[in-house]
């Protein structure tokens, strides 16, 4: 029999329904894999216990032929998702200790539909970063290692997620996607990541950070699998006002569609200073890619798109300012105690939060006071309108939007940054789609010199994932993303 | 628009954040480093746009007023950090 580990999702469940394997094996053997690779710091908590009660469940349900989508199949769970009895702290001191009674809807349909959960996993705190840096545990690292032979990150802020899917550590994995927080750390680290349409995965029982942009997703090896998963995650739920009551379309099979007569746009705006030569010649051999698949290539205008950024770092510390007002200590988490209540309030929240989420907190709350909405928030919002106009036309003209993921390849862990507006442009190619509302994926597609992972990001309309999924499996096919990262676990290094 | 010491500590105070006062200048020179950088936007004209909320374009939907949860008193208390008979204890506001 093959290594468990090198099974894809769509590969182990029909392993697991023809019985060649078990789901106790498997989870097993990711247990091992996130052991053997803890050096990568990308769990912050592994449920091995619940994982393998999880799996002899699912053995039982393959064995009475009422097996899920996700039957057996183990997955990771960013730190950001409360899950019932097991600790989740969005990886911030101010909710160490934190345990949920209540299940996120998005882990809850994954484990309705027979998901076993191995654990949680490593994320900027609150989400804040790019670098997966600013989490309370420590920077988790990327599997993949350029010449150098140094640590570099995986990304952020679902770092943790995509590390531990590149390094074969788990399966499948959730993340968030605030402003490329899903995308960003899957082109890092060479696996798959969806941000799906605003409104298409609830965003109940997720810790929020901007609630107008947050969206989970799944990080998965291959682009059926991501279709897999995404399947399972997606519900209507009336606990989230902003959940789509749209029907999910069949993405499952929206992968054997093709791109033959396919209309794809390509953002001229989408270039700038300090993008690597290696990105922009991807980017070009992308769009060859879907030319030979059929597709038509059509040169489209998104003016704004250099103001996304600038209003992104507007509108989402006001929203955080807002969201993390609730962390004072008096009803859950960490408390620093003083003999007065705004003395407490002060003491704990200085103490419970790190620098880049009290930056973020300040810079919010400086932009939503007395004198100063008008001018920073009123106006970032006037600048968002724009910025979903623009998309909004181009999307009359074309399906689809080819874009790189990021500017650059992954960077070394502790690269020394004065300048936080600095490691705000990671998400340039990114934020734009959340400011939107839009499905954007990214995908695998080369290496650089170096031997280190680039993605090219998919953008669709509102609710059109499955055009998405059918732009990504052409570039899959192309790229024969083949390669594997220096630190991965094979099933001999239990 | 740029921020000095007195307005972070200004900022700090709203945000119920303790910032030391060693701290409020190095603070002033990172936020006015990411004020000054989103100052970009005026190059925008904006005269005629109505701000965006929301991009759900759907409006909310309404249910029935009716109780859906309730009763889960231990619930509630189990991550707290001070509890007393049932309440939230914090220091005392009122003397």
């Amino acid at each position: 029999m093959n290594d468990l580990l090198d099974l894809n999702a769509v590969e182990a469940r029909k392993a697991l329904d023809k019985k060649s394997i078990s789901a106790v094996e498997l989870t097993s053997a990711y247990l091992r894999a996130a052991d053997s690779t803890s050096e990568l710091n990308n769990y912050v908590t592994l449920t091995a216990d619940h994982a393998l009660a999880m799996a002899a469940r699912s053995d039982e349900r393959i064995s009475d032929g009422t097996a899920g989508l996700l039957e057996g199949l183990p997955i990771g769970v960013k730190d950001l998702f409360c899950t019932k009895g097991v600790s989740s702290t969005a990886c911030s001191n101010i909710l160490s200790g934190f345990t949920p009674t209540y299940e996120s809807t998005v882990t809850s349909n994954l484990w309705a539909a027979g998901g076993v959960m191995l654990g949680k996993l490593n994320c900027d705190e609150f989400a804040m970063g790019s670098a997966n840096e600013t989490s309370a545990y420590g920077p988790a690292i990327n599997p993949w290692r350029g010449r150098d032979d140094i640590d570099l990150v995986p990304g952020g802020s679902s770092g943790g997620s995509a590390s531990a899917v590149a390094a074969r550590a788990a399966l499948m994995a959730t993340g968030t996607d605030t402003g490329g927080s899903i995308r960003q750390p899957a082109a890092f680290c060479g696996v798959v990541g969806l941000k799906p349409t605003y409104g298409r995965c609830s965003r109940w029982g997720i810790v929020a950070f901007a609630s107008s942009l947050d969206q989970a997703g799944p990080f998965t090896r291959t682009v059926a699998d991501n279709a897999l998963m995404m399947t399972a995650m997606a519900s209507h739920d009336p606990k989230d006002s902003t959940s789509t009551q749209d029907p999910l379309q069949d993405l499952i099979g929206a992968a054997r569609d093709g791109v033959k007569g396919m209309k794809i746009g390509v953002p001229r705006e989408y270039v700038m200073d300090g993008m690597d030569d290696e990105v922009v010649k991807l980017w070009e051999k992308g769009q060859s890619w879907l030319r030979d698949a059929g597709a038509k290539l059509v040169d489209v205008s998104l003016p704004h798109t250099k103001y996304a950024l600038p209003a992104y770092y507007i509108i989402a510390p006001a929203e955080a300012s807002s969201n993390l007002a609730r962390y004072d200590g008096v009803r859950y988490g960490m408390r620093v105690g003083t003999d007065t209540l705004d003395g407490m309030y002060e003491a704990t929240r200085a103490a419970g939060f790190g620098d880049e989420v009290q930056r973020r907190i300040m810079i919010g709350t400086y932009v939503l006071s007395a004198g100063y909405y008008d001018a920073y928030y009123l106006k970032a919002q006037k600048v968002r309108r724009l910025i979903k106009e623009d998309f909004d036309t181009a999307f009359h003209s074309v399906e689809a939007l080819l874009t790189p993921a990021t500017p650059t390849a992954a960077f070394p862990v502790g690269r020394k940054i004065d300048d936080p507006v600095t490691n705000y442009l990671n998400d340039i190619f990114t934020v734009p789609a959340n400011l939107a509302g839009l499905p954007g994926i990214s995908v695998p597609s080369g290496l650089t010199n170096d031997g280190l992972p680039l993605g090219l990001q998919v953008l669709g309309r509102p609710f059109d994932e499955a055009s998405i999924y059918r732009v990504a499996t052409v570039l899959e096919n192309a790229a024969e993303f083949s390669e594997t990262p220096t630190l991965m676990a094979t099933r001999g290094a239990a | 628009m740029s921020v000095d010491k007195t307005t972070v500590a200004k900022i700090a105070r709203l945000a119920r954040i303790n910032v030391p006062d060693d701290r409020l200048e190095p603070l002033a020179a990172e936020l006015n480093g990411i004020l000054s950088w989103v100052a970009e936007l005026d190059e925008v004209k904006t005269v005629h746009v109505e701000p965006l909320a929301s991009v759900t374009g759907h409006a909310l939907p309404l249910r029935d007023d009716v109780v859906t949860d309730g009763d889960r008193l231990n619930d509630i208390l189990s991550n707290v950090p001070e509890e007393a008979s049932g309440f939230f204890v914090v220091p005392k506001v009122v003397e």
